[in-house]
């Protein structure tokens, strides 16, 4: 078949990929979280003796296992900055904020947060402030709401930090992290095409120029030849099982009711199998080399299953390159 | 190998794989295991040049590029760090990596891990993101190996015990292994043949675990192993290759990538006759069928062949080729580090140190990680005496 319009416009769609992951903390971070949701922050000294915070649990330097936490003050100094005019969903404000880097009094290096400030004017490198807590906390960065302009007692400026234990009731030792990417997703010419033509019940694939195998779904090019497949052709509608398996358990956000048979299927002409359900006959009578078609549903963009044509089986050898 | 040094592994160190290591962080993690793989080569943190790490996908645990945090951790700081990703295969192609950067003399000492905390992760949802447009993937994970069974028993008329034998035979070795996840002491073989079919033809126990775990190896080259402590293994041949995931004529059952590493290591290590010249194998056999397919595909047996030597006992710990005498992957599962795992258990078979799983007089052993689909492939091959020629 020739290609005969323009090609259309390839799709786009949003894809959110979003998904709450867990982390086990390890003594180090436990304790430097569960100290935040009691209002104290715990650094931890390193070999050479400086104090970082947030603590870690190896040396940068010497990579040695560091355990000896201190607390160190609610307030410090900001190191440098960056005004965030816009906040997004997601960060610690609501209002324009500055992020940064603030050296709390007792350590040796800067943790990263963000400053309640009227405006970027109001925020200058060596800006002296201090921690504004949550009012709920759990055991979280978010624990620290963020950090206000303080003027007051400076006694804490120079004071060496106490040792502490790190030890509290019931500790944190695990957090849910939720990750979210938000993406815009183009299946791109090829399968634009692919997908008219699926909307219009015909599965048109395409074929190499190179090894004339055909691809369905086409990828645009061939990947064992490294060319553009540009010649469309149409397959099926009918095909033969090649291979399958009887799903007994049900998958995740599939309604499906099991047992139920996912098949490849290769339909005539392609020069490879596709993934399909099928149906119509008792799962335990399906068989490689079984003879199918596709049962499309009302606004189903793929067949929503195969089902037997009644012809006999395909023998072995039409389909033993194509499992 | 491609260079002109030799690379012997003289370190070799694993973290105790379970379901889930709540007690300690990534870095935790990896730290056991690096720590293990120091004290077995007694070395310290400065002798080593460079650290070669390899995961499967970031989003198993949600942590992108973890690499970056882990540095402290492996000290790796003032050195050169690399990251290897390969899917299921990438702890075996971790460890090749390490192993040509010695081999080329970019680096005399290289500790590579590798790791996966799958309890901190989801596996299926990481692989199978919601993709607009596309079908979703009928079936789960089993499902998409499921079918490669069945045209592996259809070509080869091997009948549908083979698969229980494979999975009684490797978790009964894993009972040897103090490092294994599963200890299922109480399995028997009808117990395994009457677990339930999930993917039909796969059984629930025939299927790997789900695991929390690194392992880690020092490798070295000859004035290196000089020092040692302890006798090394020496790498005779190590390979790559790759091919896409899916494409017209792809054989699922006997990947050409697959048939063709093995042909690279054996040329490199002069071996001919792989059934008799290799003592123990440690192939990556996610599900139980893997075994009997992959001695085809390595060369072992014959076409429609590999699954009567599973038959006869012979990759038995006590049989003439054992495979996965440490339990394989079918006992312990944390994806990313599971291809190092079969690396370093064959080293450790032809140190002599692999404890009860010992292959008696074993003196060359293949490593074999696969992944991706059977997209990437790896392997080395170990022996107890450095390469000649």
């Amino acid at each position: 078949m020739p290609a005969a319009a323009p090609p259309p416009e390839a799709l786009r769609a949003p894809l959110v990929v979003e998904f709450p992951f867990t982390r086990s903390l390890g003594p180090v971070q436990s304790a430097f979280l569960t100290g935040l949701r009691e209002r104290t922050v715990l650094g931890v000294r390193t070999e050479a003796g400086g104090v970082l915070v947030p603590p870690v649990e190896y040396d940068p330097v010497t990579a040695a296992e560091l355990r000896e936490l201190v607390e160190v003050a609610p307030t410090g100094t900001v190191t440098t900055w960056a005004w965030n005019p816009e906040p997004r969903r997601g960060q610690p404000l609501e209002t324009p904020f500055a992020w940064v880097l603030v050296r709390l009094d007792g350590a040796d290096t800067a943790l990263l947060h963000a400053l309640d400030a009227p405006g970027p004017e109001a925020v200058r490198t060596g800006l002296r402030v201090r921690i504004r807590w949550a009012a709920e906390r759990s055991g979280a960065i978010t624990d620290i709401a963020c950090f206000e302009p303080y003027e007051g007692d400076e006694s804490t400026r120079e004071r060496e930090p106490a040792p502490h234990e790190g030890g509290f009731e019931e500790p944190v030792t695990g957090i849910v992290a939720p990750a979210r990417l938000d993406y815009t997703y183009s299946p791109g010419r090829a399968q634009t095409r692919y997908l008219h033509g699926l909307a219009e019940r015909r599965t048109v694939g395409e074929r190499c120029p190179s090894c004339a195998k055909v691809y369905v779904p086409p990828r645009g090019a061939c990947p064992t030849c490294g060319v553009a497949t540009t010649d469309r052709v149409e397959v099926g509608p009918r095909g033969t099982v090649t291979t399958f398996c009887i799903v007994n358990i049900k998958a995740k956000n599939l309604d499906i009711e099991v047992p139920y048979v996912y098949a490849h299927i290769a339909l005539d002409g392609a020069g490879l199998a596709l993934h399909g359900r099928i149906a119509g006959i008792p799962y335990d009578e399906v068989r490689m080399g079984l003879r199918v078609e596709p049962v499309w549903s009302e606004d189903g963009r793929y067949p929503d299953h195969y089902r037997p044509t009644g012809e006999t089986d395909a023998d072995y050898d039409t389909y033993k390159e194509l499992l | 190998m491609p260079g002109e040094e030799s690379v012997a592994v003289v370190g070799i160190g694993q973290t105790k794989h379970v379901a889930a290591r709540r007690d300690v962080s990534i870095a935790g993690l990896v730290r056991e295991a690096a720590l293990r793989a120091l004290e077995d080569a007694e070395l310290t943190w400065a002798d080593v040049d460079a650290v070669v790490i390899g995961k499967a996908p970031d989003f198993f645990e949600g942590v992108m590029m973890p690499e970056l945090y882990l540095a402290d951790a492996l000290g790796a700081v003032g050195k050169p760090m690399l990251r290897v990703h390969t899917a299921g295969s990438v702890g075996g192609s971790t460890a090749l990596v390490a192993a040509n950067l010695v081999s080329a003399r970019v680096h005399r000492t290289v500790l590579t891990l590798a790791f996966e905390k799958q309890s901190e992760s989801n596996a299926m949802w990481g692989l199978s993101l919601p993709v607009p447009f596309q079908q979703p993937l009928l079936a789960g994970a089993g499902g998409f190996f499921a079918p490669h069974v069945r045209a592996y028993m259809r070509r080869t008329g091997a009948p549908d015990t083979i698969g229980s034998l494979v999975a009684y035979k490797d978790r009964r070795n894993a009972l040897k292994n103090p490092y294994a996840h599963l200890h299922e002491h109480d399995l028997t073989l009808e117990k395994v043949q009457a677990s339930p079919m999930l993917w039909d033809p796969i059984r629930y126990s025939e299927t790997c675990p789900s695991s929390d775990g690194a392992c880690a190896m020092v490798l070295t080259d000859r004035a290196g192993a000089g020092r040692a402590p302890r006798p090394p293994a020496w790498v005779h041949g190590g390979a790559m290759r790759s091919e896409p995931t899916l494409f017209a004529g792809k054989d699922f059952v006997s990947p050409r990538a697959g048939r063709d590493c093995a042909a690279d290591v054996y040329r490199q290590a002069g071996v001919t006759d792989p059934r008799r010249q290799i003592d123990a194998v440690e192939m990556y056999v996610p599900f139980s069928w893997y075994e009997p397919m992959w001695l085809e595909n390595l060369g072992f047996a014959e076409e429609g062949e590999g699954w009567k030597l599973t038959e006869a006992g012979v990759t038995e710990l006590d049989g003439d080729l054992p495979v996965n005498p440490s339990g394989g992957v079918l006992s312990t599962n944390p994806i990313g580090a599971s291809g190092m795992i079969r690396f370093a258990e064959a080293a450790l078979q032809v140190r002599g140190d692999a404890g009860e799983h010992q292959v008696g007089g074993a003196r060359r052993a293949l490593g074999h990680a696969y992944g991706g689909g059977a997209q990437f492939f790896s392997m080395w091959l170990v022996g107890d005496t450095p390469p000649t020629g």
